[in-house]
């Protein structure tokens, strides 16, 4: 066998096996990415990797033992080298916990029509998807710096193949683009700053000028300084906090531990807390492997058991999931392992999340501003933490512009703040959500960026202390 | 020339084409015109074990190879990596990397310039440590780390146990023109959690403070460490921690113990003297730094007697090296001298760039994929010479907390504000300790923290703590880093009650 195609890679791996049942699965990556500071280019880079992990499993009257080995760069030669070794771990592995049949062809998802099918080549990316935009970028890094700005930022695109084929006869494969951009103006001192992002499939569209030019008018607003003590103040969280907060109260959200007592949708006594309010506004989070732009895998892609993935779900399909429906906890994170503990539907982890009110009238972030008596505007918020499973409390920073609103009008800038609040609370105080937009998360991107989030209004954020950063 | 640790470095690595690929990187960088090119090959191996409640639920066991191809181009940089192995791969690599930079000279007014290293030769480095974790069964740890979870289920108050493995073997292969350095290192990081769940709902965890270390499988028995002695003990620390009063915020002196403070050294002191980050050139991510180079013998950092070091040559540290990404060998340095801001950690572009002369060899790339950039070296606060024990130091406060083990961190972008909880709180009343606390966290800024440092403990109290995944750059780098540290006393930080700040 010559061939180096993963499709054709896979079957030989698995005709190779001799264990009980076996999943392979291939990841094809390429990327590019620029990274530029005070106006300047720093760092830059492409590369291409491929990743061969083979999931083998041995049946036994106890149960069933898995050995998973994944190795980069494997060459069709050597892919009975790593089906061995992994079939090895399984033989002389104890039994695992979260162990179930394999998925069948019949119950997995379908590949629909329009994408590249099972035979289709890996797609790629290179430095080329950047080069328009390195070309604006640098009309637009000689513009801030006439106009007594320093920009800082990065822009990266790359681009997932994954085949999945299992000893009972799964293909499936996605493509999965991935691409963002973040942008950080200073002024010359580095007394003020502003931060703007956002995630791109393609680097069609995006518009670093027009970036530059927001953050500009954020700079200005920055010019009249205003100093705050710590306290809880009305606070505007813009799409990308909104983003990260709930990110990590998704992330938080699995179901084994909750079943086992140690998270925040613990049942006090047992169980979990699906079907209990967390909103009393008609909210609902949401992921949906088809969202239009926000488009993710549509089926299960474990490379590894763990809390909340497990390898024997590998293949099966992911369906629109309400987390919480209309200010109701209305499912957690599963495996079919912790579905089976916990009597509740079997429910994956999706690679994207929406947040968004039923209210029609929901308005932007504008108007809302334009509503606020006496409030604290924030840009984003930075290194956020948990502090304490219990409640979910979790601490971080404002970053890169907090505004004082007074009488709908941004007034001037504040000195930043360490927060401490739970996103599960925060849910329970929020007095206005506006219209969703796609929002990149700040701290998360790097591992979550497709999101679809509102601006909010929070009664009584706790802002713990004064930061000194600028 | 050799040195380092006794072991030969992994067969498979070193039969690979090492100096075939990076001949045929260098000449093809060198036709196409490149000042300057390096080139480096790695092998990455891997393996993660997780159990639960006993269980096994995760094993996964990886292996990263590839190399890379770094070039500076009329004063510009350019990188491309690749996972293939062929001096054809090679050269194509250093064509993509000429490419990447012609691409990003529209966005370049900074000459690219690197600070001179002396020609080290063919040389060969091997870490310190007995047994490499990947010579013994994947089997047999999981075994014994069943067992330690068994025997911490089996006492009264433990609900739930989780039990991780995380091991790494590092090969890297660097050539210049002027040295070339084969290296490995192996570390690992053992780590159980005990939970406890009221009937209320209310639960605890308690967490073995064993650091991670670079040393071999011997670790995990007991050479380092003494795991016996540990296990013994968390199940009742577990039990006194649920039952234990909720804290009175306020301000105390507080006694820290090096398996707390390692991470407090890490935030406040090692990022802050990365001279990258002061520069402003992780100003759009990880931040900046308020320790800023025209503060550079001047600021106050702390108390008088307070001395840290940086360095890449502690015995079993994480970011321990012969070599660095650069080809610069490893040293050790001071970062703050007698209280005041004395240095900075440095890669040849940075030392360059400021003028410093030779880099002080803190340039690493987390995997053959990314780029080095300047990362952290083991930064170390000094013990003081006959100084006291730690019960020397909480003898000396009337009304205080100890605290021992990390938990949760965060600090600011300029790496003044942060805050931090622990595994375990202790009262201090009248220069003893007196039972647990809960819901503790402190608060402060770096500074005023460090400035009021009254006490720092002797060597008998010095202790090597470290992670695994100190985070920085883009795109995201992970690297593991040691930081030693004595037992310390402050005087008067601001303590938060977690609970409060979440009602």
């Amino acid at each position: 066998m010559s061939s180096q195609r993963p499709q054709d890679i896979i079957d030989h791996a698995l005709s190779l096996a001799t264990c009980s049942d076996c999943v392979v699965i291939a990841d094809e990556t390429s990327t590019a990415n620029l990274r530029w500071a005070g106006n300047t280019l720093t760092t830059n880079g492409v590369a291409r990797s491929r990743r061969l992990t083979v999931i083998a499993i041995d049946r036994r009257s106890a149960g069933a033992a898995v050995g998973v080995v994944s190795r980069s760069g494997v060459r069709a030669e050597e892919v009975e080298s790593v089906v061995r070794a992994a079939e090895k771990e399984a033989a002389e592995g104890t039994v695992a916990e979260d162990a179930e049949p394999l998925v069948e062809p019949g119950e997995a998802a379908a590949v629909p029509s329009g994408r590249p099918g099972w035979d289709d080549p890996p797609e790629g990316t290179g430095i080329g998807v950047l080069e328009g935009f390195a070309g604006h970028l640098g009309e637009t890094l000689r513009e801030a710096a006439a106009g007594g700005r320093k920009l800082y930022g990065f822009a990266e695109h790359d681009l997932t193949s994954t085949f999945l084929g299992t000893s009972t006869g799964v293909r499936l494969r996605h493509d999965q683009p991935s691409g963002k951009v973040e942008l950080n103006a200073k002024s010359d001192d580095l007394s003020r700053s502003a931060w703007a992002g956002e995630a791109t499939r393609d680097f069609a569209g995006v518009d670093v000028a027009a970036l530059d030019r927001g953050l500009a008018e954020r700079l200005e607003w920055a010019k009249r300084r205003v100093e705050l003590p710590a306290g809880r103040y009305e606070t505007l969280l813009p799409p990308t906090a909104t983003a990260d907060l709930l990110t990590y109260l998704y992330w938080s959200a699995g179901a084994k531990d909750a079943l086992d007592g140690r998270t925040v949708f613990s049942k006090p006594g047992g169980g979990t807390r699906v079907g209990e309010s967390v909103s009393d506004l008609p909210v609902t989070l949401r992921s949906d492997p088809w969202y239009p732009g926000l488009e993710c895998t549509p089926f299960v892609v474990a490379h590894a058991s763990g809390r909340d993935s497990s390898v024997f779900d590998n293949g099966l399909p992911l369906a629109p999931t309400e987390w919480i429906r209309r200010g109701e906890l209305a499912a957690l994170t599963q495996t079919r392992y912790s579905a089976g503990l916990s009597g509740l539907p079997v429910t994956p982890a999706i690679g994207n999340l929406t947040f968004e009110t039923s209210d029609p009238s929901a308005p932007a972030l504008p108007e809302m501003i334009a509503r606020t008596e006496r409030g604290l505007l924030l840009t984003c918020l930075w290194y956020i933490r948990e502090v304490d499973p219990q409640t979910l409390l979790l601490t971080g920073l404002t970053r890169d512009g907090v505004y004082l609103v007074e009488n709908g009008e941004v007034t001037g800038a504040v000195n930043n703040f360490r927060f401490n609040e739970s996103p599960v609370g925060m849910l329970s105080r929020l007095a206005e959500v506006g219209a969703s937009v796609p929002a990149l998360p700040r701290e998360w991107g790097d591992y979550f960026s497709r999101a679809v989030m509102p601006p909010v209004r929070v009664e009584g954020f706790n802002m713990s202390s004064v930061s000194q950063a600028s | 020339m050799t040195h380092g640790g006794q072991h030969d470095i992994d067969p498979q690595f070193t039969a690979l084409p090492l100096r075939a690929l990076a001949d045929a990187a260098m000449q093809q960088a060198a036709d196409l015109g490149a000042g300057h090119a390096d080139f480096r090959a790695e092998q990455l191996r891997s393996q993660t074990i997780g159990l639960s409640d006993g269980n096994l639920e995760t094993l996964f066991d990886a292996s990263d190879v590839g190399l890379a191809v770094r070039v500076v181009v009329d004063g510009t940089w350019g990188f491309a990596a690749t996972v293939d192995l062929t001096p054809d791969a090679a050269a194509q690599a250093a064509r993509e990397a000429v490419q990447v930079a012609r691409v990003a000279a529209a966005m370049n007014t900074e000459r690219i310039e690197l600070a001179p290293e002396p020609a080290h030769g063919d040389v060969t480095w091997v870490s310190a440590y007995d047994v490499d974790p990947f010579d013994v069964s994947a089997a047999d740890k999981a075994a014994l780390l069943a067992d330690w979870s068994k025997r911490l289920l089996a006492r009264d108050g433990v609900d739930h146990v989780d039990a991780h493995l995380t091991q790494v073997r590092e090969c890297k292969f660097y050539a210049d023109g002027a040295t070339t350095a084969t290296q490995q290192r192996v570390r690992l990081h053992p780590t159980l959690t005990a939970v406890a769940v009221q009937k209320d709902g209310r639960f605890e965890t308690m967490r073995t403070l064993a650091p991670p270390v670079g040393r071999g499988y011997e670790y995990l028995d007991g050479s380092g460490w003494d795991f016996q002695a540990e296990l013994e003990e968390i199940p009742e620390l577990l039990a006194e921690k649920l039952a234990a009063p909720s804290v009175r915020p306020g301000r105390y002196d507080l006694v820290i113990d090096p398996s707390n403070l390692w991470l407090t050294i890490h935030e406040s002191i090692g990022h802050a003297t990365e001279l990258d980050r002061a520069l402003g050139y992780e100003a759009a991510y990880a931040g900046t730094s308020f320790a800023t180079p025209d503060k550079l013998g001047q600021l106050q950092y702390g108390s008088g007697h307070m001395h840290v070091t940086g360095d890449r040559t502690a015995v079993h540290g994480l970011a321990t090296v012969g070599y660095d990404d650069e080809g610069v060998a490893g040293q050790s340095w001071d970062l703050i001298t007698d209280g005041v801001l004395s240095g900075y950690q440095l890669d040849r572009r940075m030392a360059a760039l400021r003028g410093l002369g030779r880099s002080n060899g803190c340039a690493f790339a987390d995997s053959p994929g990314h780029m080095p950039l300047q990362r952290m070296a083991n930064v170390s606060l000094q013990p003081a010479e006959g100084g006291p024990s730690t019960s020397e130091l909480i003898a000396g406060v009337e009304d205080g907390i100890f605290i021992a083990g990390d938990k949760s961190w965060s600090i600011d972008m300029q790496r003044y504000n942060f805050q931090f909880t622990g595994q375990r709180f202790y009262k201090i009343t009248g220069g003893r300790l007196a039972g647990q606390l809960r819901d503790v966290a402190y608060q402060a800024t770096t500074t005023d923290f460090w400035n009021a440092m009254e006490a720092i403990g002797g060597p008998q109290t010095y202790v090597l703590g470290g992670a695994f995944n100190c985070g920085k750059g883009q795109p995201g780098q992970v690297a593991p880093v040691s930081h030693g540290t004595p037992a310390v006393l402050m005087r008067g930080i601001r303590i938060l009650n977690t609970a409060e700040e979440a009602a």
